[in-house]
C-alpha cells in the first residue's frame, strides 16, 4: 500500500474509471489546463483529451444540467464544482431535475451523475467560499450524499459513487485535499451507508463526517489522556445513512456528540439526534450534544473564523460534561 | 407511376399532420372537460391553438431523436405517438398512466418514444437538451435533441447558459420556442429588451429564424431544416415559432390580461382550420373524409377517457417506489 495524499486518491479513481469506460466523462471550470482548482484532475485532459475532460464556462446551472442531459443520454457524467457554494446557483438543476427525474418519470429515467464539490471552512476564504452544506444535500430524498474523510475512503467512496445509478453529491472538505494516507493501488470500493468505527471506545460517542472526523479522532486522544474512552464514528455517507451503526455505538456508551461544520440551526446533527432519541432513548446517560459551526456567515479574521468553527476543545469540555 | 405513389404517399403525410393537429385539439378540449368534472387536478395547461408548431416539429425529426419540452406537452407527446389513453391516465393520476401517476399533466415521459419529458421549471430543462445534444455528439448516435419552451423561458439564466453551452460544444441541438405572446398574463414586450425572440440567439452565433407558427408545414419545413443542419455536425439552431393559445394559460386562468377580440382574430387564423382548407384546396380533401376523420378521432379521445377512468389508481403501498433506482 502506498502513502498518497486524498486529492491523488481521487484523482487515482478518475483516471481508472476514464480508462475502462468509455462513456465516463468529466466537467468542470478550469478542470483542464488550469488542473483544477484543487489539483484533483491535473493531468487528465493531457492524458484523456478535451472531449473526455471538458473544460466549462462558468455556467454552473447549465453544466450540471448538461451532466444531467448526459446522464439520461447514455453517458457517465462527472461534473466537478469550484466549490459547494457554486452549487447554489445549480440548485435547480440539482434538486429539480437531478433528484426528481427517477420519481416523476415512474421510473423511467435515471440519472447516473457524480457532482464532486470542495467544501469547508478554515482557510479564510471568508462568507462565500466556506460552507459545508452535506446537510442541505443530505435533506433531498433521490440524492446521495458523500462525504469522505480519508484517501481510503475517498478513492473507494469516488469508486462506488461511478457505479452507482443515481445521482450521487460528492463532498471534498478543502483541508482534507492534503492528507495523506494508506491507499491500496488495486481497484476496490467502499459501500455506501456503512460507517465506520474510526476508533472504538466505551464511554462516549462522537459522530462525525468528513473534516470532522479528524477532530473528533484528536479529541479522543485527549479525552483517552483524561480517562475517557471515546468512540469515534466516521459516517462516510449521510444519504444513506448508517443508521444501525450510530444506534449501536449509542446504546453501548448511552452518551452521543455529533459534530458537524456546518450551522447548527436545522442541521444535519439534529436529524442524527432524533434519531438516536426515537431508537435508543432508554439507552441514553445523557442528551444528544451537537458541536457545529456558529449560525454566522463565515468571518475573514482568523480568530473569528476559529471561533466559527467546531473545536477540538469544544468536542472534549462536552465530552468531559457528560460523562 | 412514381409521381403518383409519390404523390399519394405525400398525401398521406399531410392528411397524417391534419389527423394529429385533430386529435391535439379533441383531446385537450376533452381534458377541459374531464378537469371541469373533476377528473384532472393541479395544473392543466392546453395546447389548442398551438397544435401546428408541435406536430410541424415533430413530423421533421426521427423516431429516435430525443424530445425534450416543458409543462405545457400534450401536443407534443401525441404527435410523437404516446398513447392518448395513457396520456388521459397520467392526468387522472392513475397507474397506468405514462408516468404511472407520478408526473401529472406536466410532467409527461415516455423514453421508449425518446420523449424525455415535460418540465416544469421554465427554462430548466434547456440546460438537459445540452446534455442529451452532447451524448448524441460523444456517443457518435448520429441523433439530434429537439427542445421546445415558451417565450416565457428567454429571460432565465438558464436559456442563455444553455445557448452558450451548445454553441461553444456544437452540439446537436434545436431549440424552438413557441412564442405565444404571454407568459401566463404578461405580454411578452412588456418584459423582453428584444422581443423578437429568434434575435437573441445571434448573441451566440447560433443560426436563428422566425416562423409562421400557424402554418403547419412551413414549422415542418423548418425545423428540417434546422434539424439537417444540427445533424451535419454543424451545431444548434434556434428557431422562434409565432403562435396563440387560444384558452387560457392553465384552467384557473380568468384571462383579464387579453381582449376577446385579440383572441377572436387569433382564432381566424386557426392552424387546423387553414390546413384544412390548404388540403382541400389541394383536392387531397373532401368532406366525407374529414368527417371520417373527426369521427375517428372522437372514438380515440372517447376510448382514452375511458380507459384512463377504469384505470386503478396507485396504491398508496408504492408511495416509495422510485425513489432510487437499485
Ligand atoms: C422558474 C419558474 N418561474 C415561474 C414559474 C411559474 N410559471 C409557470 S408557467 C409561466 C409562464 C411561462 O410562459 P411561457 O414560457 O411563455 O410558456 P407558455 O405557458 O406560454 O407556454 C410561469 C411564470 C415556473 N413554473 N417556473
Amino acid at each position: 500500500m502506498a502513502e498518497i495524499a486524498l486529492r491523488e486518491a481521487l484523482r487515482q479513481t478518475l483516471r481508472e474509471e476514464l480508462q475502462s469506460d468509455e462513456r465516463v466523462i468529466i466537467m468542470g471550470e478550469d478542470i483542464g489546463a488550469y488542473g483544477g482548482s484543487y489539483g484533483v484532475t491535473r493531468g487528465l485532459q493531457e492524458e484523456f483529451g478535451e472531449e473526455r475532460v471538458r473544460d466549462t464556462p462558468i455556467s454552473e446551472s447549465a453544466v450540471v444540467g448538461c451532466g444531467i442531459g448526459a446522464a439520461m443520454g447514455g453517458l457517465r457524467p462527472v461534473v466537478e464544482l469550484m466549490t459547494i457554494n457554486f452549487s447554489f446557483l445549480a440548485f435547480d438543476q440539482i434538486i429539480n431535475n437531478a433528484s426528481k427525474l427517477f420519481y416523476m418519470s415512474g421510473g423511467q429515467i435515471n440519472v447516473p451523475l457524480v457532482i464532486r464539490m470542495a467544501s469547508g471552512g478554515g482557510a479564510q476564504l471568508s462568507a462565500q467560499h466556506s460552507h459545508d452544506l452535506a446537510g442541505w444535500y443530505a435533506h433531498v430524498p433521490g440524492l446521495k450524499v458523500v462525504v469522505p474523510s480519508t484517501p481510503y475512503d475517498a478513492r473507494g467512496l469516488l469508486k462506488t459513487a461511478l457505479r452507482d445509478q443515481n445521482p450521487v453529491i460528492f463532498i471534498e472538505h478543502t483541508a482534507l485535499y492534503g492528507l495523506k494516507g494508506e491507499v491500496p493501488e488495486e481497484e476496490y470500493s467502499v459501500p455506501f451507508g456503512q460507517a465506520q468505527v474510526y476508533r472504538p471506545g466505551d464511554d462516549v460517542t462522537i459522530i462525525g463526517y468528513s473534516g470532522s472526523v479528524h477532530q473528533a479522532a484528536r479529541a479522543a486522544e485527549t479525552l483517552a489522556e483524561r480517562g475517557v474512552d471515546a468512540e469515534v464514528i466516521n459516517l462516510r455517507t449521510l444519504r444513506p445513512l448508517d443508521i444501525d451503526a450510530i444506534i449501536q455505538s449509542a446504546k453501548k456508551t448511552g452518551r452521543v456528540i455529533v459534530v458537524e461544520d456546518d450551522w447548527r440551526f436545522g442541521g444535519f446533527a439534529a436529524e442524527i439526534a432524533a434519531l438516536i432519541q426515537e431508537k435508543a432513548f432508554d439507552y441514553l446517560d445523557a442528551p444528544v450534544a451537537r458541536v457545529c459551526g456558529a449560525d454566522v456567515p463565515m468571518p475573514y479574521a482568523k480568530p473569528l473564523e476559529t471561533a466559527a468553527l467546531p473545536s477540538e476543545d469544544e468536542i472534549v469540555r462536552v465530552a468531559l460534561a457528560m460523562v | 407511376m412514381t409521381t403518383t405513389r409519390t404523390r399519394a404517399r405525400n398525401q398521406t403525410e399531410l392528411l397524417d399532420l391534419l389527423r394529429q393537429m385533430m386529435l391535439i385539439r379533441r383531446f385537450e378540449e376533452k381534458s377541459a372537460e374531464m378537469y371541469a368534472r373533476g377528473r384532472i387536478a393541479g395544473f392543466l395547461h392546453l395546447y389548442i391553438g398551438q397544435e401546428a408548431v408541435g406536430v410541424g416539429a415533430t413530423a421533421a425529426v426521427r423516431a429516435d431523436d430525443y424530445i425534450v419540452s416543458h409543462y405545457r406537452d400534450h401536443g407534443q407527446a401525441l404527435a410523437r405517438g404516446l398513447e392518448p389513453g395513457a396520456i388521459m391516465a397520467e392526468l387522472f393520476g392513475r397507474t397506468t398512466g405514462v408516468s404511472k401517476g407520478r408526473g401529472g399533466s406536466m410532467h409527461l415521459f415516455d423514453v421508449s418514444r425518446r420523449f424525455m419529458g415535460g418540465y416544469a421549471i421554465v427554462g430548466g430543462h434547456l440546460p438537459l437538451a445540452c446534455g442529451l445534444g452532447l451524448a448524441c455528439k460523444q456517443l457518435h448516435t448520429g441523433n439530434i435533441v429537439l427542445c421546445f419552451f415558451g417565450d416565457g423561458a428567454v429571460n432565465q439564466g438558464e436559456f442563455h447558459e444553455s445557448l452558450n453551452l451548445a454553441a461553444i460544444w456544437r452540439l446537436p441541438v434545436v431549440f424552438l420556442c413557441e412564442n405565444n405572446l404571454y407568459g401566463m398574463g404578461t405580454n411578452v414586450r412588456r418584459v423582453s429588451a428584444e422581443p423578437d425572440i429568434w434575435k437573441r440567439a445571434c448573441a451566440y452565433n447560433i443560426p436563428a429564424e422566425q416562423v409562421d407558427g400557424m402554418d403547419v408545414l412551413a414549422v415542418r419545413d423548418l425545423v428540417r431544416k434546422a434539424v439537417d443542419h444540427a445533424r451535419g455536425d454543424k451545431g444548434a439552431y434556434f428557431i422562434e415559432a409565432v403562435t396563440y393559445r387560444f384558452r387560457g394559460h392553465s384552467m384557473a386562468d380568468p384571462e383579464l390580461y387579453r381582449t376577446k377580440e385579440e383572441v377572436q382574430k387569433w382564432r381566424e387564423n386557426d392552424p387546423i382550420v387553414r390546413f384544412r382548407r390548404l388540403l382541400e384546396e389541394r383536392g387531397a380533401l373532401d368532406e366525407k373524409r374529414f368527417q371520417q376523420m373527426e369521427s375517428e378521432i372522437e372514438q380515440i379521445v372517447e376510448d382514452a377517457a375511458a380507459f384512463a377512468e377504469q384505470s386503478p389508481h396507485p396504491d398508496v403501498s408504492t408511495l416509495y417506489e422510485h425513489v432510487y433506482k437499485e
